[in-house]
């Protein structure tokens, strides 16, 4: 288990514990955390998990790989911090993970 | 008015295997699918992806998968309606009356969702005055090249329409091309040409910049484009192509009176029928206890669905189940010679 603390656009903040294989969108998504779509099910195939990581972390957490700056291109106002939820993957290593949920997904 | 007994909402996997299904027991229907080709995920998302876990089929790409669907289907000659969306569901009688984007209109007893998350449609700029510009300024599509003729033209995107657009546009246009990020994810040869435009100086290239807002009045006159790191450049601009690709939306599917559950539609197990007598709801787009969204969970309900439809098309006649191998009346519907 790792908590994860999602931050919606409006600043209300939901800290869920995760356990660990699961990936930061599938943990959302079993909590109820508004703003996180997730289309297409965690196929990195629709843009719709995006989340902001904190600054702090994003250097910390493994790298994207090609796919996925492939798919931010389509997603609601990215930055360099942005992410696909449903590749980022649950560990002790990400216990107290920050991220931002924007304001839409599309 | 065109009757039918089943009318199939969606041209995915899914509605491909379920047109085969109604085709064996006898029954007619015909698709409507809001893309322009057949295939709905798999060819709009992932043609060219690997697919593992399609029973009896090691490996295929969304493109093979739908080809070999089709070909599956071909005996059944089944009518296709692209581009359209079905906008309108009411009762009639004890029948569905559908009407489309097109306002065509279809009359059945059955109507078959298979509509995955829902139509695709392009995604679009999020900047104040976005939707005001929209089919004036800023364009998501190109049906009249000719207006774009000596203008100046910022397009966004990283892909092959935006990359191509920008190439062909260069030719009659001023054209800047703005992207995220320093990578393109279009084909290579493309990505050279445009590196190569812009060596030349016949467009700009603006990379790490996105939409920041728009000016005008009545139509857009400049574009205001901020860089990752903050700063902001004015473009002088007449229009506006954005190339995001698609993204889906459930669209008046939420209008027609089902029971939802979030974004997916309830049914029952035994053949994925919804609240609704005579609306059935297969693959993606419907949920039951351990639902899982793989292809071959919609093969199954499908199957199911087709023999739900089965008994209001024909109600005085009873289905009866057959095999592929052995029935003459399934191998003269698949045109198959003993």
């Amino acid at each position: 288990m790792s908590k994860i603390t999602y931050i919606e656009s409006s600043g209300k903040s939901h800290t869920v514990d995760v356990k660990n294989g699961l990936t930061v969108m599938e943990g959302a998504i079993q909590n109820d955390i508004p703003g996180i779509d997730a289309d297409c099910g965690g196929g990195m195939s629709c843009a719709t998990c995006h989340v902001y990581v904190k600054e702090n972390w994003f250097d910390k957490m493994p790298k994207k790989e090609d796919g996925e700056d492939d798919m931010l291109d389509m997603a609601f106002e990215p930055n360099k911090f942005s992410r696909l939820s449903c590749q980022i993957i649950v560990s002790d290593e990400l216990e107290g993970l920050v991220v931002n949920v924007p304001a839409k997904q599309s | 008015m065109i009757n039918t007994d089943v009318l199939v909402i969606g041209a995915g996997p899914t509605g491909l295997f379920c047109v085969h299904q109604l085709g064996l027991i006898g029954l007619k229907c015909e698709v409507v699918d809001n893309l322009d080709k057949i295939g709905g995920q798999c060819i709009e998302l992932y043609p060219d992806k690997p697919i593992y876990d399609i029973p009896g089929i090691p490996e295929c790409t969304g493109e093979e998968l739908t080809n070999q669907l089709i070909k599956q289907i071909k005996p059944f000659k089944t009518n296709f309606h692209l581009n359209e969306r079905v906008e309108e569901v009411t009762k009639k009688d004890d029948k569905w009356l559908i009407i489309t984007s097109k306002k065509k209109q279809f009359l059945t007893p059955n109507i078959v969702i298979a509509g995955g998350v829902g139509s695709f449609e392009p995604r679009k700029f999020s900047v104040k005055d976005a939707e005001i510009y929209e089919d004036k300024s800023i364009f998501y599509s190109i049906k009249d090249k000719s207006i774009f003729q000596g203008k100046d033209i910022s397009i966004f995107g990283g892909g092959d329409s935006a990359l191509d657009w920008a190439v062909e546009f260069s030719k009659s246009s001023n054209v800047k091309l703005i992207h995220r990020r320093d990578e393109f994810r279009g084909s290579e040869a493309s990505v050279q040409k445009v590196k190569d435009l812009a060596k030349n100086g016949i467009i700009e290239l603006h990379t790490k910049y996105q939409l920041d807002s728009v000016e005008g009045n009545g139509a857009i006159n400049s574009i205001n484009i901020k860089h990752e790191e903050g700063n902001i450049k004015t473009l002088k601009t007449n229009f506006l192509l954005g190339f995001f690709g698609l993204i889906m939306k459930l669209g008046p599917i939420s209008n027609w009176g089902l029971n939802f559950d979030k974004k997916t539609i309830k049914v029952n197990t035994e053949n994925f029928e919804t609240n609704q007598k005579g609306i059935f709801a297969i693959g993606d787009i419907c949920t039951y206890p351990g639902k899982l969204k793989l292809i071959l969970s919609g093969f199954h309900e499908g199957a199911l669905a087709a023999r739900g439809c089965f008994k209001y098309a024909r109600p005085d006649e009873k289905y009866r189940f057959e095999f592929t191998t052995t029935s003459k009346s399934l191998k003269n519907r698949l045109g198959v010679k003993e």
